[in-house]
């Protein structure tokens, strides 16, 4: 069950596709799965970045962060995972909005892929942005490419198209008098949260995935909740889609650090600096 | 056996030996010990074998209890266990979790002077449960004829084992579909190992699997496959929803999302099922408080403070509503939890939770209850003091005040019936309003116990055996099959 079917990694980014037949006919844009990969390891949530239902498969994008995102990445073609639990979540609502724009970073870039082919084939203008820091850390792009009308590149050193992040893209195509009705963002908290703020002068309604630390996924434990509008939302059954401009960000951000110490202990060279950076800085020096 | 019942009556009720407080309280043990076999039958011999059963009758099962306590005085501790199993397949489990003060114990003859006189069935059925099992002598009941149907069960709590136990010795072909990835609902990821160790489920849930069970973990109904699917894509003829009540209610007061507050279900998920007190060799963080304090007064506040004591809380303390009396834990876990220095403030009640800049919990504000006017249940209504606060120093909250319906099934599937709370609405034997999907449990029933949990599976099971054989014969009628 659960076999790794193929496996492959861009920069710290490790697409895994995995046999998880059920899941794979089930499941819809913007849900994801909560995953184990042995028997002792803790029960982690990934996006579902795209699917297969004749062949039985579903390709996840896992971003090595901590100790099971480490062990996950150090898996083989041939290993089986100990548990794949699916789909999970309220998947993305799709219908023709006219022009969507669909921000992605890190794990974002995988996982707004689903969101985009759907909105695509739901009649929208799609415009895809995307952002790393620099340009041959994208992966990805050419299945994003065919479903997107746009694919718009930002990169922190400027390597390709704009510099900057995704919501430097949004001002500058506000700026530029660009219709946006719906806005689709995946990725960091920290991104979800600026780019939320990008779209807010001109009310454009926005969409965050959010990723708040989750247990069991199906609404029995309370460990996901986020104030959204005031009110206690769980991220596992009401999201984790929800209203960007409704968050309670800092809320959001001090409990998604809850385990930093825990998580520290277990993974020795985990710190706040971006785990994709660091490895990239080690490529460099390498040569 | 030859003895009156005034012998009877003179022997004294056998305490069971247990781990002593101060160490027990820093290990994931089991707590009792479980009787001697020389104690089961001394024990045994406290039974007056009475005329009117009172036992049996509050027993939500009527498990025959003179009848196995007889033989156990016999020394036939095999038999006894089977005589159990004919009303309750989890002896092994309810043994140790039934509240039996209020239910079959609560009735007993021998304790209507002094309640602690009356005669310990529970012991005594957890007793010949484990004989049986550790000794290997669990009869391995015959794979009967399949009759051709195929049963789903949802959720593998207690209801959903004990229909799937019943439908497959009837024949049926039974598939149990669990969301987690690990079998046995609340009494894996609820109840802690040092109340119920986890190899007693393992072993009754491979029971099941050697009968012929199928069971499909990580797979979360409503989301996998819809109750329709079932039905059509998958060709079941039958489903019984047992998925339990486990959403928890958080207080609408200021500081529920800091960090250092969890719902007690999450707390013990993490240390239960996921075996976070065994962290890093289980790589499922745990955050653990110095000073925790505990909402609620029932076996689930009981459970979250004794597994903060064990995770090395310096101070644990159960901040509750109503007064010691009125608490609804079973009265065994009260006292072991004062045993293990758990400490009790009472007719309190937090308003407010502070939190620090960085979001962590650093103590309540509180206000003083008192006892006013009986509610519906007849118990006398918390009313809180007006202007009478204080403040309460703790890290760590954990809220254990209550559970309500998981509407992921109810909502995904919205031809099933249910009542304003969000519970499944049944007859008194399991049947929703669609036809062919049946219900039990703690979905029905609001939070309730393992044992009532397996009553509603044991009628369900024969609702849907008595109702898809009258759909059987009706067709093998209508059509001279
Ligand atoms: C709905 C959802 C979808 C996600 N999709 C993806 C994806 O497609 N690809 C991807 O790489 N990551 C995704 N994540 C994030 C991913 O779950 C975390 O990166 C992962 O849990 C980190 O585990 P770790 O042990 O490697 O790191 P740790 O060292 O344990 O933690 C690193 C950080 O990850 C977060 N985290 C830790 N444990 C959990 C947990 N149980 N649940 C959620 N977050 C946690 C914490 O904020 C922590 O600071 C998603 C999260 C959610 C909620
Ligand atoms: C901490 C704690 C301590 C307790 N102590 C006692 C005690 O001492 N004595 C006592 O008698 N009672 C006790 N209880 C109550 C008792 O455990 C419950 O009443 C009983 O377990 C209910 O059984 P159930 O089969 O209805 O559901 P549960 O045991 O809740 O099992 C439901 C199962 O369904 C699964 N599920 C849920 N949704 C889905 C889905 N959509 N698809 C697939 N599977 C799903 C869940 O993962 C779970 O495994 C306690 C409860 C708790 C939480
Ligand atoms: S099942 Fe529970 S209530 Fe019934 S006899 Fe056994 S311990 Fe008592
Ligand atoms: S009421 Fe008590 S003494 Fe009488 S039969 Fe039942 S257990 Fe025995
Ligand atoms: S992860 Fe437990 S309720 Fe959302």
């Amino acid at each position: 069950m659960f076999e790794i079917v193929e496996k492959s990694e861009v920069f710290n980014v490790h697409k895994i596709v995995v046999k998880a037949p059920g899941i794979a006919r089930a499941v819809r844009a913007g849900q994801f799965v909560i995953i184990m990969g042995a028997e002792y390891s803790e029960r982690i949530p990934v996006t579902v970045s795209d699917w297969d239902a004749a062949a039985g498969t579903i390709v996840l994008y896992v971003l090595e962060v901590g100790i099971s995102t480490l062990e996950l990445a150090r898996m083989k073609v041939g290993d089986s995972l100990f548990a794949v639990t699916g789909p999970l979540g309220v998947p993305s609502e799709i219908k023709n909005y006219g022009t969507v724009v669909l921000g992605g970073g890190c794990y974002g870039i995988g996982g707004i892929y689903p969101i985009a082919k759907a909105c695509k084939e739901a009649g929208n203008k799609v415009i895809s942005i995307i952002e790393a820091r620099y340009k041959d850390m994208f992966y990805n792009e050419k299945a994003l490419m065919e479903v997107s009308d746009k694919l718009l590149y930002a990169t922190s050193d400027g390597s390709k198209g704009t510099k900057g992040k995704v919501e430097d893209v949004v001002y500058e195509m506000l700026e530029q008098g660009q219709k946006i009705d719906q806005a689709f963002f995946m990725g960091c908290t920290q991104m979800l949260e600026r780019c939320s703020e990008a779209t807010r002068s001109n009310s454009i309604p926005t969409k965050v995935a959010l990723n708040s630390i989750m247990l069991d996924g199906t609404g029995m434990c309370g460990a996901c909740r986020v104030s959204v509008g005031g009110q206690i939302k769980f991220a596992c059954v009401d999201g984790p889609e929800f209203d960007g401009h409704e968050v309670d960000w800092n809320e959001l951000h001090s409990r998604k650090a809850a385990y930093a110490e825990q998580e520290t202990g277990v993974y020795q060279s985990y710190s706040h600096e971006c785990m994709a950076e660091k490895k990239f800085k080690q490529e460099l020096e390498r040569g | 056996m030859g003895l009156t019942a005034k012998e009877r009556m003179a022997i004294e009720r056998n305490r069971m030996g247990e781990q002593p407080p101060d160490l027990r309280n820093r290990n994931f043990e089991e707590v009792p010990y479980g009787y001697t076999p020389e104690e089961a039958v001394n024990e045994a011999k406290r039974c007056l074998n009475c005329k009117k059963r009172t036992c049996v009758s509050g027993c939500p099962v009527e498990v025959p209890i003179p009848e196995f306590i007889a033989l156990i005085a016999e020394e036939k501790f095999v038999e006894a266990a089977r005589v159990i199993k004919t009303k309750n397949v989890l002896p092994a489990v309810c043994g140790r979790v039934c509240p039996q003060e209020t239910q079959c114990e609560g009735q007993c003859i021998r304790g209507k002077k002094d309640n602690t006189q009356a005669v310990a069935i529970g012991n005594l059925e957890r007793f010949v449960a484990d004989y049986e099992r550790e000794n290997n002598l669990i009869e391995l009941s015959e794979v009967p004829k399949k009759n051709g149907f195929k049963v789903a069960v949802i959720g593998s709590g207690p209801s959903g084992l004990t229909v799937a136990g019943d439908l497959i010795k009837l024949g049926y072909e039974v598939t149990i579909y669990e969301a987690f990835h690990r079998g046995g609902g609340v009494l894996v990821y609820g109840i802690p190992e040092f109340r119920l160790p986890k190899r007693i489920v393992e072993s009754e849930i491979k029971a099941l699997e050697n009968l012929g069970v199928t069971i499909h973990y990580n797979s979360v109904i409503g989301r996998l496959y819809k109750i329709d699917e079932l039905f059509k894509g998958l060709g079941f003829d039958a489903v019984y929803i047992g998925v339990g009540a486990g959403l928890p209610i958080f207080l609408d007061i200021p500081g529920m999302n800091l960090n250092g507050v969890f719902s007690a279900n999450e707390y013990l998920t993490r240390s239960n099922l996921m075996k976070s007190y065994l962290f890093p060799k289980y790589q499922t963080p745990m955050i653990i408080g110095k000073k925790v304090a505990v909402l609620g007064g029932g076996n689930v506040a009981m459970d979250s403070a004794r597994t903060a004591i064990r995770l090395g809380a310096e101070k644990t303390t159960i901040v509750y509503r109503r007064s010691m009396e009125q608490m609804p834990a079973r009265a065994a876990e009260v006292h072991h939890a004062k045993e293990e220095k758990i400490e009790f403030r009472l007719l309190s009640n937090p308003v407010e939770i502070y939190g620090n800049k960085d979001g962590w919990v650093t103590g309540m504000k509180c206000q003083n209850y008192q006892l006013g006017e009986p509610d519906e249940s007849g118990r006398q209504r918390p009313v809180p003091v007006e202007d009478s606060f204080f403040e309460f120093d703790c890290d760590q909250v954990l809220v254990s005040i209550g559970g309500q319906a998981n509407p992921l099934i109810t909502k995904t599937t919205p031809d099933i019936k249910i009542n304003k709370w969000g519970y499944i609405v049944t007859d008194d034997w399991g049947r929703t309003s669609r036809q062919f999907v049946y219900s039990g449990g703690d979905i029905v029933t609001g939070a309730a116990t393992v044992i009532s949990a397996m009553g509603a599976g044991r009628r369900a099971a024969k609702a849907i055996h008595e109702d898809l054989m009258k759909e059987s014969n009706e067709t093998t009628g209508d059509n001279g099959k």
